[in-house]
């Protein structure tokens, strides 16, 4: 697991996680799984945003592009460029 | 062809879909007016049968009350069956004016407006009051309708994990930037049965300059020493900016919802709120039912008191049989399963035994969580929450539950 990896996958299991019997890893599936719900992305994208120093435009911050942390990297790397 | 076949056999495949997952929902007829005693017919066709009601809304028992009724006739005979207009048209009646300043009285807020529904009242609010330069955070377990009203609005969503007030802050200090930051919350969860922590909220709103939405549609008429909700219960009466409530639960049970609070709040919704602007106004038979209602809860506590008793009884008699409870202090009282088929088959049985429970799982309620979720009302006489226990105390043993834990349960039946 990279360092970005390690880092966004830290942030949805503090943010998102009800309690610590729930894990997840990077291929978990975020949205479509019903761990982040649509309202609580905006966090995410925030989060991420704030950290990279990244501006993500809505019509990307999709719930097919922030379902798991692996496609959330993804979509970090395409911006950070 | 108007209705294609293709498109039918679309919905019918839809419908098909909810029957195997184990999600279709079958209405019970009753035949009679909403009590503690009912007649139910279930399923549909079969032999009418005697039950006990121990899942409606009907807190105070006023859903058939005596002088409820009479009020009622009363609109009926003096103000007419409906009004065919929307409020502002032709719609407002004498009686509205006087139920909005009673409800006014009642909440402890600046002003009132009714809607037709509490679930209008929510699809309304937000965007009447809130646009793209505000935020929504939103406690993670709130009601369907705050939901439906919040994506409604173009203001921005967040969301806060369950009573959580250092996560609320810090979603609070992540939205400093924004115009209006929106606290929002139910005051009684439905399907927990907790209460929100107002004294906390509102503590937090102050000191950041936030506001503060509560849907107290669970709370109203019965929480706190005096029935007003879960405010008066947090000791924050008239520093809730929003309150709305519904009418159709403690408050009367027939229909009808409100948003009160601040007065420049109420009078944006009067301007914009969509689904006040264009529904009809709420009928004169419900509005001097509500009248009524609320008078008796000003003349005594008399109701909201026995409903605390009968919850105390409730409560503890289900914990002596040995059943795993939610925590909480109010009416709603969820016995936990975990096991969506469990409490299926835990309903089905109590309804043999003449107990009107309905279980709820996964979509309703988090994966795992299922429960059979009881609800008492002053309604209820000891002898119906007796029978009631022997009933569930008979159906846990046949299901080996009585005195088990979580983890035993969940090893036993699985998630």
């Amino acid at each position: 697991m990279d360092d970005m990896q390690k880092i966004i996958l830290e942030y949805v299991t503090r943010e998102y996680l009800e309690d610590d019997s729930q894990t997840i890893n990077p291929d978990t599936p975020l949205i479509s799984g019903g761990i982040v719900d649509s309202f609580s992305m905006v966090s995410l994208k925030r989060f991420l945003e704030n950290k990279y120093g990244i501006s993500i435009p809505d019509d990307k911050a999709t719930p097919e592009a922030f379902d798991t942390v692996n496609k959330i990297c993804t979509l970090v790397r395409e911006f950070k460029k | 062809m108007a209705y294609p076949d293709q498109i039918k056999q679309t919905y019918q495949k839809e419908i098909q879909d909810i029957r195997d997952a184990g999600l279709f929902k079958e209405e019970r007829f009753i035949h009679a007016p909403q009590a503690a005693d009912i007649t139910v017919e279930f399923p549909e066709g079969s032999k009418l049968q005697p039950a006990i009601n121990m899942c409606s809304n009907n807190y105070l028992g006023l859903s058939s009350h005596p002088e409820v009724l009479k009020a009622a006739h009363e609109g009926l005979d003096s103000r007419g069956y409906g009004m065919s207009s929307v409020r502002f048209i032709c719609g407002t009646q004498d009686i509205h004016r006087e139920l909005e300043q009673k409800v006014t009285k009642f909440l402890g807020t600046e002003a009132t407006i009714l809607f037709p529904s509490c679930m209008d009242a929510n699809a309304g609010v937000f965007e009447a009051v809130l646009n793209d330069k505000d935020v929504m955070i939103a406690d993670r377990l709130v009601h369907a309708s705050i939901i439906d009203g919040m994506r409604l609005c173009k203001a921005q969503q967040d969301t806060f994990k369950h009573s959580d007030m250092a996560h609320l802050e810090e979603k609070l200090l992540l939205h400093a930037d924004k115009r209006i930051r929106l606290i929002i919350t139910d005051g009684v969860f439905s399907m927990d049965g907790d209460t929100a922590k107002l004294d906390e909220i509102v503590r937090l709103a102050e000191k950041h300059g936030a506001l503060v939405f509560v849907d107290d549609s669970h709370g109203s008429g019965y929480i706190g020493k005096t029935g007003r909700g879960t405010h008066e219960k947090c000791g924050v009466t008239g520093r809730i900016d929003i309150i709305t409530t519904t009418f159709g639960k403690a408050l009367g049970g027939a229909s009808g919802g409100c948003v009160s609070g601040r007065r420049e709040i109420v009078e944006l919704c009067r301007q914009k709120a969509r689904p006040y602007l264009f529904s009809n106004t709420m009928a004169p038979v419900i509005v001097t039912g509500v009248l009524r209602v609320l008078d008796l809860l000003f003349q005594s506590t008399e109701r909201r008191d026995k409903l605390e008793r009968n919850t105390i009884h409730w409560r503890k008699g289900l914990t002596e049989a040995g059943f795993v409870l939610k925590e909480g202090d109010t009416s709603i009282v969820p016995v936990m399963l975990f096991n969506a088929k469990l409490a299926q088959d835990v309903s089905r049985d109590l309804y043999a035994e003449g107990v009107y429970a309905m279980g709820f799982f996964f979509p309703v309620v988090p994966k795992g969580q299922a429960r059979i979720r009881t609800q008492v009302s002053a309604g209820h006489e000891t002898h119906h929450l007796d029978k009631a226990l022997a009933a569930f105390r008979k159906v846990g043993q046949k299901y080996d539950i009585l005195g088990k834990s979580k983890d035993e349960i969940i090893q036993k039946y699985g998630l």
